[in-house]
């Protein structure tokens, strides 16, 4: 499948800020599951800073915007070829160790009863992979996806605890359930086709975890699947915060607020 | 049975090679004149303003270390032996660095347990893949060492990161030379002067591959309320380079850029005096005030320098301590010079039955503490402390580490009632860029309270000039 993204996020300042530092986890790397055809990130009056692929795999670039300046505009255009691979992560060059995703973030520290799902759901399971599964449908169980009930600073156990939530939500109780049971997770970011074909007002999320033997799984338990060929990879991190697509700060005192479209569309061949 | 305990200065009744000048002064000065000097000495220190606690203990930042006039004296044979030992470990501790966010063979080696590294508070997932320039992550290695016998020397800890206390070296021997000039016309000894010089020539060896002139170091400080703000502009001061807070600095397209009268300066590298989680929000802290935006980025494409680079805590936790005479077999196929101390992980259920049978004769650190916090002295302390100590260890055991009670070293020292052996450590201050540095000296610590093994400032240590004779 050929998917076509236009991402477009705007930062508005109430007073004009003497500049912006933004790093972005913006650009889709290349594995078995995608291959990036056409690509741009533009930021409207931008000065690109040095990029990198950084040892999770993901391509980082900076931008630098000098002030005076009251609004500034993200643009991500591209198109992206993409395969079901069930979720697993084949061919992605990378060589963090897996073992460094088991370290509790603020948002992903398990309580009690993040580690009593995690405990339950991996109860019986016949392997890795199974439990993993387990593991995903146990928190499309717990969390209703319910837009609204939760913010961005919402943590793992506040969502489990609400059992509410939107997709960084579930994405942050399943990491913080895996870990609690050792199994190495991870946030993922991206893009996904919605089914009605709007535009929507967010990126998508969603977890990976460790499995031996296959590596890196994709989970999406606000969908209740695996990422297929609907998807596209950003990035990924320990947490929402970890994994941003757009991480900025702004010099000067003015308060921000933000407008952003996303456009996922299936291209005909 | 009481332990004996090695004097420096005298065995068996005779004075020591190195210290025999020392005992001619002693004697010429009579009680008077010594309590005139030691006034002198306080009130240089107290004009120089250098009342900072050493090595981040806390306490009262405008309290005065007691600067102890009698020097620490090493020979030049047994300074020939720390050197290629302390460069061997600083050596070794950056291979590990380089390894650890690279390949990781250490660990694919089995020689160390992957959950020390990679799960590791210190462990910065942010810089793995990231090969600093020359392969080098710890700029200064603090190597803290004590003595038990003439050629008994074990490494206590190392500090990977930003050891403080430098300037104490820097200082004592300058206020040294001034109140006591005549000794150092007598014995060779040998200059420490050179470090600054040094310090700035190692910083500049290990610009970005995107510098093409000669590099801009600074030294980037967390600001004056900082207990070791002294120690930030007297360095900057002798290296003549600028002192910086996070403010000073912003990121502009591929570089860091310095404001100054004459308009924006690119800065090549940076000498930072702040913890990894506050030098950049965007990547570590959100909170933080201190840092500068965007640097990891910079950093990461390689157009600034920080030193240490960031990440370089994972080899100096007192977990993977344990593992550094491994880490010298493995990256350098030598045999360690410096011994370790003895060390039981609590963690590990065997050792965690011998830790609580024997804590009477134990010391007991947490795996994070510093400062001489949080430690129990086994022979030192009550039935009840250690009773109590117990039960912390039970309830966390894999936050706590045991080594034995070392007979660390006396040096001859001034007290109240004349002259008494106390208990010292060492700090020498190893510069690794192109090459490999030590000047010949460090910092003495000493505890001051008669039989006390503590000589961390906060628990009542003060500090030595310390003395490396010429050949």
């Amino acid at each position: 499948m050929i998917l076509s993204v236009l991402h477009v996020t705007t930062y508005r300042y109430d007073t004009p800020v003497r500049g912006v530092v933004q790093s972005h986890r913006l650009t889709p790397s290349g594995f078995e599951g995608q291959k990036v055809l056409r690509w741009s990130v533009e930021v409207e009056g931008g000065l690109p800073g040095g990029g990198y692929r950084d040892g999770a795999g993901d391509w980082v670039q900076s931008h630098s915007v000098r002030g005076p300046v009251s609004d500034i505009t993200v643009r991500v255009a591209g198109d992206v070829e993409t395969r079901d691979m069930a979720g697993v992560l084949r061919g992605h060059r990378e060589h963090v160790p897996p073992e460094a995703y088991l370290r509790e973030t603020v948002a992903t520290a398990a309580d009690v009863a993040l580690r009593e799902l995690g405990q339950a759901a991996v109860t019986g399971a016949r392997d890795p992979l199974d439990a993993a599964h387990r593991l995903a449908a146990a928190v499309s169980e717990a969390v209703a996806y319910v837009p609204g009930a939760t913010h961005a600073h919402t943590t793992a156990a506040e969502a489990l605890a609400r059992a509410e939530g939107v997709c960084q939500d579930h994405a942050h109780v399943l990491i913080a359930a895996a870990r609690s049971q050792a199994i190495p997770a991870r946030y993922v970011s991206g893009y996904l086709l919605a089914a009605d074909g709007i535009p929507h007002e967010a990126a998508h999320a969603w977890a990976e975890l460790w499995v031996p033997g296959l590596g890196w799984v994709g989970f999406d338990p606000a969908n209740r699947c695996c990422p297929d060929e609907r998807f596209i990879r950003l990035g990924s991190g320990d947490d929402a915060r970890d994994a941003a697509p757009i991480k900025g700060i702004a010099r000067g005192p003015g308060s921000e607020s933000l407008d952003v479209t996303v456009a996922i569309q299936s291209v005909q061949q | 049975m009481a332990p004996t305990y090695f004097n420096e200065m005298y065995q068996n009744g005779q004075v020591r090679p190195p210290y025999r000048h020392l005992e001619d002064w002693t004697a010429a000065m009579p009680a008077e004149l010594r309590s005139l000097k030691q006034a002198e000495a306080e009130a240089l220190f107290r004009r120089i303003g250098i009342t900072f606690a050493v090595y981040g203990e806390g306490g009262d930042p405008d309290r005065l270390i007691p600067f102890d006039m009698f020097p620490r004296v090493f020979t030049a044979s047994e300074w020939a032996r720390l050197d290629r030992g302390i460069k061997q470990r600083a050596r070794a501790l950056n291979a590990f660095l380089v390894d650890v966010y690279g390949r990781g063979e250490i660990v694919r080696a089995g020689r160390i347990p992957a959950r020390l590294v990679y799960q590791n508070e210190a462990y910065e997932r942010a810089v793995a893949g990231i090969v600093p320039p020359r392969g080098v992550y710890s700029h200064i290695v603090g190597i803290d060492l004590v003595r038990t016998g003439p050629d008994d020397f074990f490494v206590l800890e190392d500090n990977c990161r930003t050891p403080s206390g430098v300037s104490y070296m820097l200082e004592n021997r300058e206020i040294m030379m001034r109140m006591f000039p005549a000794l150092f016309r007598e014995s060779r000894i040998q200059p420490v002067d050179r470090y600054p010089e040094i310090l700035r020539r190692t910083l500049a060896s290990v610009a970005p591959a995107k510098c093409d002139s000669d590099p801009t170091v600074v030294i980037l400080t967390p600001g004056h309320f900082n207990s070791a703000y002294y120690e930030h502009s007297f360095l900057a001061d002798l290296m003549g380079v600028d002192l910086v807070e996070g403010q000073d600095l912003f990121v502009e397209g591929e570089f860091v850029w310095m404001r100054t009268t004459e308009g924006p300066k690119k800065v090549d590298v940076i000498y930072r005096r702040i913890d990894d989680a506050f030098i950049d929000p965007l990547c570590f802290r959100p909170d933080s005030m201190l840092g500068v935006p965007g640097l990891m980025d910079v950093y990461r494409s390689g157009g600034v320098s920080i030193c240490s680079a960031p990440g370089a805590g994972v080899a100096d936790d007192k977990a993977v301590y344990t593992f550094v005479p491994e880490m010298i077999r493995f990256y350098l196929g030598e045999t360690p010079i410096l011994q370790n101390v003895p060390t039981w992980q609590c963690g590990k259920s065997d050792e965690l039955t011998y830790v609580l049978e024997n804590l009477a004769e134990l010391v007991v650190k947490e795996v994070h503490g510093s400062g001489g916090y949080g430690m129990l002295v086994g022979p030192k302390s009550t039935k009840e402390q250690i009773a109590a100590f117990a039960e912390r260890v039970k309830a966390d055991p894999g936050n706590y580490i045991a080594q034995p009670t070392l007979a660390l070293s006396t040096v001859p020292t001034f007290v109240d009632e004349g002259i008494a052996p106390r208990h010292v450590d060492l700090r020498p201050y190893c510069l690794v860029g192109e090459r490999v540095e030590l000047v010949p000296g460090g910092l003495t610590r000493v505890a001051l309270k008669d039989g006390s093994l503590v000589v961390n400032s906060s628990q009542g240590g003060g500090v030595k000039d310390t003395w490396v004779l010429a050949e």
